[in-house]
C-alpha cells in the first residue's frame, strides 16, 4: 500500500476506465474521488455501482459532467439525467438485479468465473443467458465482473492500509475492494495501526493499493 | 381512513414475532408505523441494515445510517449492518421471513410487475427481483386502480419482475391470495361490496361463499 495525494491517485486513472464505486445512494461513496474525477474532467468511463444517486450527489456528478459511456447498475430511479441520456442515446445504461450485480462483482474479486441465480429466470433479464437447472431448479448463469479500479469509501484506514465502513456507508465497498486491478481508498479518518482490532478488519491491508491522505 | 392507511395497517396484521421483514419505498414504508402493539420485528434495509428504527430526530441524523431510500433512519438496540452480498444473501436465500412492495400490475396468476413501463419510465428493478425471487412471502402493496384502470389484470403487459407467484395482494378495496395459485379474494375493505372489488378487477376473482371485511 502506498499513500497518495487525492490528485496524484486520480491522475493514474485513463480516460476510458472501468471503475467500480462503493456506496449506496450516495451514501459511502468516496465523494472526494468522484470530485476530483469530475475537476480532472475524465471522459468514457464505465461506472460498476449499485446506482447513480441523483444529480449533484455521489456519481450522479460524473453523469451531469458527461463522464460516463456506461454505467452497470441495478436502479437510476433516484437520477432523471441518467435515464434521459441513456433514452436519448449518450450514455449506455445496463440494468442488473441488485443481488446480481453484487454477486458477479464478488466472483470476479473471489477467483469464480460467475454465479447460478434464480433471479430473473423468466424475466427479461434471462435474455442472451445460459440457463442451468440443478436439483431440478433453474439458474441463470450470471458471469463475473472485474473492473481497472475500485474507488473505495471506508470509516477508518489505518496506516498500513486495514479497513472498517461505518453503518449502512458499507454497502457495495468491501466486496468492490476485492475486484478490481487497483484498489484506490479514500478514507474519513486514518488512525494507527492497532485501533482497528483484527476482529474489526472488514477489508484486510493487501488489498488495498492506494490511500489518499487526509488533508 | 385513507386508502394508504388501510393498505398499511392491513398489511401490518400479517407481521408474527419475530419475523425479517423487507419494506420497499411508498406505500410498503407506512406498514412500520402499524406494527401490533407486543409484536416485535426486524425490517431490514437492503442497503445494509437490519433493525431499522424511525426517523431519528432534528438534528439527530447520521450521514452514513439511510435506508434503501437514501432517507435518515435509526438503528434499533440489536440492529446490526453489513454489506451488500451479505444483504441479498439474506434476500435471495429465504432468511428475510416477508417482502412488502409495491406494483404497477399482479396478474391472474400473482405474478408481478413492477420494475418498468418502456418507453416511459426505466427506474430499474434494484433489488426487486431478488426480494420477489427469494423472500419467504412476497405481499403487494398497492392502489386497486391507476386511473380507473384495474391493476389486477388477467395478464401483466409489463415487463415481470419474477415468475414467482406473490402470496397476497392488499388494496384499499380488498385483500386477494395467491395461496393456491388462483387469484382468491379473502377480505373487502369497510364498505367495499364484492361487487365493487370484481368491477375494479380484470383478472378473475374465485369469490369463496364468505369473504370476510378486513378487521382494521
Amino acid at each position: 500500500m502506498r499513500t497518495l495525494t487525492l490528485e496524484e491517485a486520480v491522475t493514474k486513472i485513463p480516460d476510458g476506465a472501468s471503475l467500480m464505486i462503493g456506496g449506496f445512494m450516495g451514501v459511502g461513496t468516496p465523494e472526494r474521488i468522484v470530485d476530483e474525477l469530475v475537476r480532472q474532467g475524465k471522459r468514457e468511463l464505465t461506472v460498476i455501482a449499485n446506482d447513480t444517486a441523483a444529480p449533484g450527489v455521489g456519481i450522479g456528478k460524473l453523469v451531469s459532467a458527461g463522464a460516463l459511456r456506461k454505467a452497470i447498475v441495478s436502479h437510476i430511479g433516484t437520477n432523471l439525467e441518467t435515464q434521459q441520456r441513456m433514452i436519448g442515446g449518450k450514455m449506455e445504461v445496463e440494468l442488473v438485479p441488485q443481488g446480481t450485480l453484487i454477486e458477479r462483482i464478488r466472483a470476479g474479486g473471489f477467483g469464480l468465473g460467475g454465479i447460478l441465480t434464480p433471479t430473473g429466470v423468466g424475466t427479461v433479464v434471462e435474455t442472451g443467458k445460459q440457463k442451468l437447472t440443478v436439483n431440478g431448479k433453474e439458474f441463470l448463469l450470471e458471469i463475473a465482473l472485474r473492473a481497472d479500479f475500485a474507488l473505495v469509501g471506508a470509516f477508518l484506514a489505518d496506516y498500513l492500509g486495514n479497513l472498517t465502513y461505518a453503518l449502512t456507508g458499507r454497502n457495495f465497498n468491501p466486496v468492490i475492494a476485492t475486484a478490481a486491478d487497483t484498489v484506490i481508498v479514500a478514507a474519513e479518518h486514518i488512525v494507527p495501526v492497532g485501533v482497528i482490532a483484527p476482529d474489526h478488519v472488514m477489508t484486510p491491508a493487501p488489498l488495498v493499493d492506494y490511500l489518499i491522505t487526509n488533508t | 381512513m385513507d386508502a394508504q392507511t388501510i393498505i398499511a395497517r392491513r398489511i401490518a396484521l400479517e407481521l408474527r414475532e419475530g419475523m425479517l421483514v423487507n419494506l420497499g419505498i411508498g406505500i410498503p414504508t407506512l406498514v412500520a408505523n402499524h406494527v401490533p402493539e407486543g409484536v416485535r420485528v426486524f425490517f431490514q434495509s437492503e442497503n445494509g441494515l437490519m433493525g431499522t428504527g424511525p426517523a431519528p430526530e432534528e438534528g439527530m441524523q447520521h450521514r452514513l445510517l439511510t435506508d434503501a431510500g437514501g432517507r435518515p433512519v435509526t438503528a434499533l438496540p440489536g440492529a446490526c449492518t453489513f454489506d451488500s452480498a451479505m444483504s441479498f444473501g439474506l434476500i435471495r436465500g429465504g432468511h428475510v421471513d416477508m417482502t412488502v412492495l409495491g406494483a404497477l400490475q399482479v396478474d391472474a396468476q400473482g405474478r408481478l410487475a413492477n420494475w418498468m413501463i418502456p418507453g416511459k419510465m426505466v427506474p430499474g428493478m434494484g433489488g426487486a427481483m431478488d426480494l420477489v425471487t427469494g423472500a419467504r412471502r412476497v405481499v403487494v402493496a398497492m392502489q386497486h386502480t391507476a386511473k380507473g384502470k384495474p391493476k389486477i389484470v388477467t395478464r401483466c403487459t409489463l415487463p415481470l419482475t419474477s415468475v414467482r407467484p406473490v402470496s397476497l395482494v392488499v388494496t384499499e378495496m380488498a385483500v386477494i391470495s395467491f395461496a393456491d395459485g388462483a387469484a382468491t379474494l379473502i377480505e373487502t375493505a369497510p364498505d367495499v361490496s364484492v361487487e365493487q372489488v370484481l368491477a375494479a378487477t380484470e383478472a378473475e376473482l374465485r369469490v369463496p361463499s364468505r369473504v370476510t371485511q378486513m378487521q382494521l
